[in-house]
């Protein structure tokens, strides 16, 4: 008998009943719910696509919190992934202290969302007060508010993954390069990239999903203030689901095209990606 | 073989761990009477009302208190499970609707029966589903140390001696804006405490303040019959008051303490602290809120000087208008459970409510005002917002407001009143569109 298959029951089945539990079954129920009328999962009525048209027609919070969402991910993914990449390559220099420069940049990834947002609304609210605004006053500073904290809270994370993936760059192409006398950029961009890109592969699925799925900052740090102009995806879907009296099946049928929307462009992300990256 | 067998073994044993292990708690746990609390604030005092209970009657009486703002949330997740609450909360007719199916019909309950009014109850087809626990009020609490420094000082403009000759709007503009003339010689830094407009931290005035233009609104169209029922069954609003909602709104604006541009970085807290040290004269806020005035640190209010005055927003004849005095914690039992547990659910609270050691919880330790003739004329609170509040309900010459958002058409329609308000402070809306969008707002959610 192979050892894969004997020894499933003690290493894979306790995982997969836990997941089955805490993830696939609450999937499947969750689709089967964004077709009903439900107040608990118990009394569900069957309505069909009846909450994916209210979804869209009701009121325009759902496309408005789309494109906002879209907008943010775009200015995150890119300023994210650039600093990491660039205090990666940074620290991974022989300098004194990279290892407790990599332990302070680290640091922040280790706090709460609600807290960070908290935190961050203190000092935002703090440096505009003296000029008489308030982080509500315009959803620019929401929107701004957002990549910062966001920003302050992955690049650490991000930064680690492009180390890990700078380090096992194989010393020999780069000595190569050098004696074929390549310049710092030439090298950058012909051998570290390149041979980086299965961590660039990894950081952007990381980012994307992130950025899409922000719930915690965006409640705490705005709340949608002001008029639900900095409302994300997640957050519309939590104030549909909790806010409104019988509107919890589209709340549901939001989350499930949000899971969509999500999935596609991170399959899209990945497939992308790992076309681009070489063989050692 | 050998070893996939334990192995087996030892996956079964692990699985099999952890279900005994719940299903150990879950026994232990399973009290008849199962009550989902939800004021965190009276958390403990509950825990030590089901010790006693339990000491007394041998019941076991299981409290959970959902955290502030989640109760909603909890209840959903909980009255799905396998031991459901018994007793649980609606916040009226609303949440009435939300829950009817759990709902067990409580019309010849003995608790049915303490109620001193038995309209206050949620009715429907003939049947009691939920009975209100606890009376509570608000209007615009005052700081009668500051007011008698106002009134004492030799240049104010206006001629008034007392707070008892504030018996409308024009009055009390009149004395608000003299005081914020004067805020040095009085040693505030505003009149009103900030306008709380953060996310969460708006239904004094998208809930509490809205409250007395719509009541007016309501009770001229239908002059017969209860305003929260009529008003659960309008499908829409006109807001024929707009203006004096607008000037009640900017008259706290305009002499707050914070200036309009940082008001939507306020909280309540932030505003009772204000108030709870002196800085402000004035604060629109309920009694339930005297627990947050006497809790903050190194404050200056003395109890004696707390008095609370009624909304005023320049409406004809409201020289005789009371604070508003409404419930919107109504107790039901649940539906679904055991009739062995919702027996026992009502006898927890029938004992609650008029027992001699339930009735001096309620008032000493949880110090609410309730709507049951089980509680005799002294057995009232004695802090002084509810004073105020009983003082104004014995008051036959004034006229109470009731609570009629109970009938409101829910959060969505408040975030969006709130929402536009903070627009409004800001300078981003004029108040025209701040009407329009509650009056769609309103149409919206009741489609």
């Amino acid at each position: 008998m192979k050892p894969l298959k004997r020894y499933f029951p003690i290493f894979v089945l306790p995982t997969l009943i836990a997941f089955s539990i805490a993830f696939v079954i609450p999937f499947i129920m969750g689709l089967y719910l964004s077709f009903t009328e439900f107040t608990t999962v118990e009394n569900a009525t069957f309505v069909g696509i009846k909450n994916y048209i209210s979804a869209f027609t009701d009121n325009s919070d759902f496309l408005n919190a789309l494109w906002f969402t879209i907008g943010f991910a775009l200015v995150s993914i890119i300023t994210i992934n650039v600093f990491a990449f660039i205090l990666a390559l940074l620290l991974t220099r022989k300098i004194i202290g990279t290892n407790l420069f990599r332990t302070v940049f680290f640091m922040p990834n280790l706090i709460g969302g609600i807290v960070l947002g908290y935190i961050w609304q203190l000092i935002i609210n703090g440096v505009l007060q003296p000029f008489g605004y308030a982080i509500t006053s315009d959803e620019r500073f929401g929107f701004w508010g957002l990549i910062v904290l966001m920003n302050w809270q992955m690049i650490g994370y991000i930064m680690i993954i492009y180390i890990a993936g700078l380090t096992s760059v194989p010393t020999d192409i780069l000595e190569a390069a050098k004696v074929d006398g390549a310049g710092v950029f030439t090298t950058l961009f012909r051998i570290t990239i390149p041979s980086v890109m299965p961590s660039i592969t990894i950081c952007l699925f990381l980012t994307i999903t992130n950025s899409f799925k922000m719930f915690d900052q965006n409640l705490a740090l705005t709340a949608g203030a002001p008029s639900g102009r900095t409302k994300m995806l997640a957050l519309d879907i939590y104030e549909t689901f909790y806010g409104r009296v019988g509107y919890e099946g589209v709340g549901q049928a939001k989350a499930v095209i949000f899971f969509l929307i999500v999935a596609a462009i991170a399959l899209t992300q990945l497939i992308l990606t790992r076309r681009k990256e070489v063989e050692q | 073989m050998k070893t996939k067998f334990t192995a087996f073994l030892l996956a079964a044993a692990l699985i099999f761990s952890c279900f005994s292990l719940a299903g150990c708690t879950s026994k232990k746990n399973a009290a008849l009477v199962y009550f989902l609390n939800f004021k965190p604030e009276s958390a403990a005092v509950y825990e030590e009302l089901a010790d006693k209970y339990e000491a007394e009657t041998g019941v076991k009486v299981k409290v959970v208190t959902a955290a502030a703002n989640t109760y909603e949330q909890t209840l959903k997740s909980e009255i799905a499970k396998s031991n459901p609450p018994t007793i649980f909360q609606v916040n009226g007719p609303i949440g009435y609707d939300n829950w009817d199916d759990y709902c067990l019909n409580i019309k010849d309950s003995k608790l049915y029966s303490y109620l001193t009014d038995k309209s206050l109850a949620i009715h429907d087809d003939g049947g009691v589903y939920a009975i209100p626990y606890v009376v509570e009020g608000y209007g615009i609490i005052y700081n009668n140390a500051i007011m008698k420094r106002y009134f004492a000082l030799p240049d104010k403009k206006t001629s008034f001696t007392d707070m008892s000759e504030i018996k409308n709007f024009r009055d009390l503009k009149a004395v608000v804006e003299d005081m914020t003339a004067h805020k040095k010689a009085l040693a505030i830094e505003g009149v009103f405490a900030s306008t709380s407009l953060s996310a969460g931290e708006d239904w004094r005035w998208q809930t509490h303040l809205l409250n007395v233009p719509i009541y007016y609104e309501i009770s001229q169209k239908h002059k017969e019959g209860d305003p929260t029922l009529a008003l659960l069954d309008a499908d829409e609003i006109t807001l024929k008051y707009s203006e004096n909602y607008r000037k009640i709104f900017d008259l706290y604006l305009n002499n707050s303490i914070t200036p309009k541009n940082l008001l939507g970085s306020k909280s309540v807290a932030d505003s009772m602290a204000e108030f709870a040290l002196g800085k402000v004269a004035m604060v629109q806020n309920g009694n339930w809120s005297w627990s947050q005035i006497s809790g903050v640190k190194g404050n200056t209010v003395t109890a004696e000087d707390i008095k609370m005055l009624p909304i005023y927003t320049d409406i004809d004849g409201e020289e005789s208008q009371g604070v508003c005095v409404g419930t919107e914690n109504y107790l039901a039992i649940n539906k679904n459970a055991t009739a062995e547990q919702q027996k026992a659910s009502l006898a927890f609270l029938e004992w609650l409510f008029s027992s001699d050691i339930g009735k001096k919880y309620v008032t000493e330790k949880l110090g609410f005002i309730t709507p049951f003739n089980t509680f005799s004329e002294n057995e009232t609170p004695s802090d002084p917002l509810a004073r105020e509040i009983t003082r104004y309900m014995k008051d036959e010459n004034l006229k109470i407001i009731p609570w009629v958002f109970n009938a409101f058409p829910g959060e969505a329609f408040k975030k969006a009143t709130g929402d536009a308000l903070l627009d409004y402070a800001q300078g981003k809306k004029e108040w025209d569109k701040v009407k329009d969008d509650i009056v769609k707002a309103w149409k919206s959610e009741r489609d």
